[in-house]
């Protein structure tokens, strides 16, 4: 992807900031996560009022308020399910879903699988910090076995969700990890994220410093991927499999065509819908 | 992230320059709405006075550059050496409770983060412009170090537990 050829200057991160100011805990990796789509989207020079941010519930849904574009802070689990309709409807908007790990793989994991198999254009960043901060630190499909806390003692002792293994298995059409210690990186996935036609997943490690202040830890053991980026299906899969979930960058990179309605141009046009309505009331 | 700062003119410098001192702007007005968020004001009014005089420097930075055509550069291709532009303060260890002396002394750590990347970029870069500048922002930014280690002397050490908090906002239950 050649970010090289994006037209720049005609915006700054700062234009894409709303008047509102984040409640997040200081400290949390969710503050750069915003830093780094503002950036992304400044790179992109994309008019704030031709993008749409639909987030669902949780600590990091609460971005689209945050952001001065068209935002839908929906309904817990179902922001693909909304940002598809919107995508499907109004396909000059640039659609980005945000949202956490507890939101999108648990709540929302059977709209994640059709998600990735529809791949609709739009761009998928999932903040990942292994927990549900916004109701006190719960574990989340991606936490690990052995996260020892009061609410799990002992750990789950539960597989964590593979979220990179899914969506390639599924079919979406990008897939990425970056980490919010690294705001730049961040920045020029969620830019290559959306310049990928189709649907493109980003995972960003975003550490939650209250509940799991261990994620601290995670600027010492995150690292570029010691690869290129493919659009080999089966190699990517060999590569996701053995991954240890620390490895930043372009994992995958494919070429499906994405999903579009048929028979949009028809449907958008007034006298085409008055002519439908006008043979269903039998008057032609 | 890189080891060898590859600046080759005036013009990426002060593109550099200007990316740098924005940033940090940026990150001390972040950290100032947090703190106002935590109604935590003493700090919050630190972080701000440390946005302002940012903001001057974007400003003095803006002056010297005034007639060269800067550079786009887009923000990952930037020549920081870790990552991040040098002059930000790191948002990773605020915490609702800090003082101004933790603010300080993340602003301490970022400055010196800036006299390290000039330092090298110094040792790095022949005689001619690009060396005579990279000296005169060095020069500055061990002011910047020096002023603010002046500054951080005259405030008190924080108490011992200053980060407890009997009713916290986000207790596990």
């Amino acid at each position: 992807m050649n970010i090289d050829s994006a037209v720049t200057a005609a915006f700054t991160a700062r234009d894409y900031k709303s008047d509102v100011k984040p409640v997040w805990c200081p400290g949390c990796g969710d503050y750069t996560v915003l830093s780094s789509i503002t950036k992304a989207l400044a790179e992109l020079a994309l008019p704030p009022e031709d993008v749409a941010v639909i987030s669902g519930i949780g600590c990091s849904s609460r971005i689209p308020a945050y952001l001065n574009s068209y935002g839908f802070h929906g309904v817990h689990g179902r922001s693909l399910a909304l940002a598809t309709g919107l995508k499907l409807s109004r396909p000059d908007l640039t659609v980005l879903v945000t949202g956490g790990d507890g939101d999108g793989f648990s709540i929302g994991g059977n709209h994640f699988l059709h998600a990735c198999r529809r791949n609709v254009d739009m761009t998928y960043i999932v903040m990942d910090n292994r927990v549900y901060g916004m109701t006190k630190g719960q574990p989340s499909p991606t936490t690990e076995p052995d996260w020892d806390n009061a609410l799990s003692p002992g750990g789950t002792g539960l597989r964590p969700f593979n979220p990179l293994v899914i969506a390639l298995a599924s079919g979406a059409n990008f897939i990425a990890r970056g980490f919010s210690g690294d705001p730049s990186g961040t920045a020029k996935l969620i830019t290559e994220a959306i310049q990928t036609p189709g649907f493109s997943f980003v995972e960003v490690l975003s550490p939650c410093v209250t509940f799991r202040p261990d994620q601290r830890d995670w600027k010492k053991i995150v690292r570029p991927a010691p690869v290129v980026p493919t659009e080999d299906i089966g190699q990517a899969a060999r590569r996701l499999m053995t991954d240890d979930g620390f490895n930043l960058g372009v994992l995958f990179s494919g070429k499906r065509e994405p999903y579009k309605l048929a028979s949009h141009k028809d449907e958008g046009d007034m006298a085409s819908l008055e002519k439908q309505f006008a043979i269903s009331r039998g008057i032609l | 992230m890189t080891d060898q700062i590859n600046i080759d003119s005036v013009a990426d410098l002060l593109a550099h320059v200007k990316a740098m001192e924005s940033e940090a702007m940026d990150r001390y007005q972040d950290l100032a709405e947090q703190m106002e968020v935590h109604h935590n004001s003493e700090t919050a009014s630190l972080f701000r006075k440390m946005a302002e005089v940012e903001s001057l420097h974007v400003q003095k930075v803006l002056e010297r550059a005034e007639g060269i055509d800067l550079p786009h550069i887009p923000p990952w291709e930037y020549k920081w050496t870790d990552g991040e532009a040098p002059e930000s303060v790191s948002g990773e260890n605020t915490h609702y409770l800090m003082t101004p002396h933790h603010a300080l002394q993340m602003a301490l750590k970022a400055e010196k983060r800036a006299v390290n990347f000039f330092t090298r970029l110094l040792e790095q870069s022949g005689p001619g412009m690009i060396h005579d500048l990279a000296q005169e922002l060095l020069d500055e930014e061990r002011e910047h170090v020096e002023l603010i280690q002046a500054w951080l002397a005259k405030l008190p050490e924080p108490d011992e537990g200053w980060d407890e908090d009997p009713d916290p906002p986000l207790l596990q239950e």
